[in-house]
């Protein structure tokens, strides 16, 4: 009998299989595994044997029912913690693109100003601010540092302005979503690192020749920023939306309370059935936002 | 008298259609404007850098505070009498060359194995065809999407009681419990599900499509196999990627606290967990019962914790941002 011989796209098909073994396996044992644990814990109560095994008793929703209707605090902190990632990404991608811009042009010192903006990526540390949040929290003790830091850093008498503002008959919400945002400029720009990154590598993938037509042509600074230069960046507005999203809620009180509640209350069903509340929201709201974007979004090639 | 301004009027009105001294007057404009508006943008910059930067100095600042300057309200910024005792104590609590020798050693292994595996796993991707691939590439997708923290209760147990195939507890009756130990960690990266593995693989990926394809074509006629291919070709042209996937993963490694947490490894083995006890730390053990006072010495150890990983930023920076404007996190 003669031996079958593979064809060479065969062979590449094999060879590429090889080349993502490690993460595929690494996937399904690991990822795949849990995410479908993570389901089952969620609907069923778990308790932990002497010797580290589990046991599952099949509940059904009442994980989920209990977080939703009965938890103290859950819903209010998933309700805010959604308001707080839509708010914070309309103001992070704006603030990116804008700083994205302001750092793509030539000036004296450019590299020293990139340097300062992006070492927010590295301060924006999950130890070293769970180090100062725990010093202040000593200090003076959780919610009165906030306000106290936004006042202290503003340094103005903020009520002068406001009053005048709504004098001028500006609506309150807005008035509210900006005071809002300027007491968390810090916040803001210390989670906008990776974006402005994102942001400046788009900026110098346009094009030069489109900028050089319009300019023959006449177009002011505005006109080319919205014909040209946001056209072209907007691919990357998506990616910057869903990567400022992610980037929020995993640092949100949501997780925290789910982590709390599988390691100082042990009641791992109700944890998993949280986690898995808190993503189906992230996703939801991806997929809205993404579908709307891309709709928007001009695609250049 | 009257002649005399009709000859200057018409004087002025020449000197205003003479072109050069059109020229002259737009030239003066556009400079101006654009003084204006660098002005601006220095300013603009100069706040936000100051926003960014305040935090900073207040913890470099304070971290030479002697415990007589934080109760006197004439020492701002600058210490009236400065004093070096919070780093010896700091230095000295945190172990600092131990903690840091053997956090160096688990982040900078983590960052080799991430930039391996990521990188041939975004090479498949990118240059292989085979069944099911846009979906396997949608996993990689999921991957980046899903929070980490979904998965995480299924992760501590899986390591709470690690057996691969139930082959040890066929042996010895129980499996081995890996938390404490940060292998959970080199085994999660070794198979692409480390900490943002999704995102470098994405990074990888982008890259590698952007390769022309020709230099791996003559690579094949030159009878070199795929994977010395892969090693010796394509990762040497993916410097810039490479470079990026580095950084990142150097950085978010250092500084993770999740799955340090959730593996419950040992304080004194790493840096991100040992600052974030010092404080609690120096108070019980050398009585500082005063939070004014302990929060110096945690001010100078946030400052032992950055220096490192500032020192490396600094001298990767300029091939970092190089790297992410060439690689493909664009697409």
């Amino acid at each position: 009998m003669k031996k079958k011989r593979l064809t060479l796209s065969n062979k590449r098909a094999i060879t590429g299989l090889l080349f993502i073994a490690p993460w595929l396996i690494g996937f399904i044992v690991y990822y795949l595994k849990s995410l479908i644990l993570t389901v089952q814990f969620s609907l069923s109560e778990v308790s932990i044997g002497e010797t580290g095994g589990y046991h599952l008793d099949f509940t059904g929703l009442d994980n989920f029912k209990y977080a939703l209707l009965q938890h103290g605090t859950y819903n209010q902190i998933l309700v805010q913690s959604l308001i707080d990632v839509v708010v914070d990404v309309v103001a992070i991608i704006f603030f990116s693109l804008f700083i994205a811009i302001l750092l793509n042009q030539n000036f004296k010192g450019r590299t020293l100003v990139r340097l300062i903006f992006f070492l927010p990526i590295i301060m924006n540390a999950g130890a070293i601010n769970d180090a100062i949040e725990t010093a202040r929290t000593l200090l003076q003790g959780g919610a009165t540092v906030a306000v106290g830091d936004a006042a202290s850093a503003a340094g103005v008498n903020m009520d002068y302005f406001l009053s005048i503002f709504i004098d001028l008959g500006v609506p309150d919400g807005l008035i509210g979503y900006i005071t809002d945002l300027v007491a968390r400029i810090y916040e803001i720009i210390r989670a906008s690192g990776v974006q402005i990154i994102i942001f400046i590598a788009a900026l110098q993938s346009v094009p030069g020749a489109l900028y050089e037509v319009s300019k023959i042509e006449g177009a002011t600074a505005y006109e080319t920023f919205w014909k040209v230069t946001f056209p072209m960046v907007s691919p990357l507005i998506l990616t910057n939306v869903v990567y400022t999203i992610v980037d929020s809620f995993v640092t949100s009180d949501v997780v925290e309370t789910a982590y709390n509640t599988a390691f100082t209350q042990y009641n791992y069903g109700l944890s998993s059935a949280m986690s898995i509340l808190s993503t189906v929201l992230v996703c939801f709201i991806l997929v809205v936002t993404g579908a709307i974007i891309s709709k928007k979004t001009f695609y250049y090639n | 008298m009257q002649a005399k301004v009709m000859d200057m009027k018409i004087r002025f009105s020449k000197l205003n259609e003479n072109s050069q001294f059109q020229n002259e007057k737009k030239k003066a404009i556009t400079k101006s404007k654009k003084i204006m508006f660098s002005l601006v943008r220095f300013l603009i910059l100069l706040g936000i850098s100051f926003v960014i930067l305040g935090p900073l100095i207040t913890i470099v600042s304070h971290s030479f505070f002697s415990s007589t300057d934080v109760y006197n309200p004439s020492a701002y910024l600058i210490p009236l009498k400065g004093t070096l005792e919070n780093y010896s104590l700091v230095f000295k609590r945190l172990s600092y060359v131990k903690t840091l020798s053997s956090t160096m050693i688990y982040v900078i292994t983590l960052m080799g194995l991430q930039i391996l595996i990521c990188s041939m796993v975004g090479y498949g991707f990118a240059r292989f065809d085979f069944p099911l691939k846009k979906l396997l590439f949608a996993c990689v997708i999921i991957t980046i999407v899903i929070p980490t923290h979904t998965i995480m209760l299924p992760l501590y147990m899986e390591f709470r009681n690690f057996d691969v195939f139930g082959l040890k507890e066929l042996f010895t009756g129980s499996a081995v419990n890996l938390l404490t130990t940060k292998k959970p960690m080199y085994i999660l990266t070794l198979f692409g599900c480390g900490l943002r593995s999704g995102l470098y693989i994405y990074i990888f990926n982008q890259f590698f499509r952007g390769l022309p394809k020709e230099i791996e074509e003559a690579a094949f006629i030159d009878g070199a196999g795929s994977f010395y291919t892969y090693l010796r070709i394509m990762l040497v042209n993916a410097k810039p990627a490479v470079i990026t996937v580095a950084v990142f993963s150097l950085v978010w490694q250092y500084n993770d606290m999740f799955y340090c947490k959730l593996f419950s490894l040992n304080a004194k083995s790493l840096m991100s967990l040992s600052v974030s006890t010092v404080q609690a730390t120096i108070e019980f053990v050398d009585k500082v019962k005063d939070p004014m006072i302990s929060q110096l010495y945690l001010n100078a150890g946030i400052v032992l914790t950055i220096i490192p990983i500032l020192v490396v930023y600094v001298v990767l920076q300029r091939y970092f941002i190089e790297g992410v404007e060439r690689s493909g996190i664009v697409g």
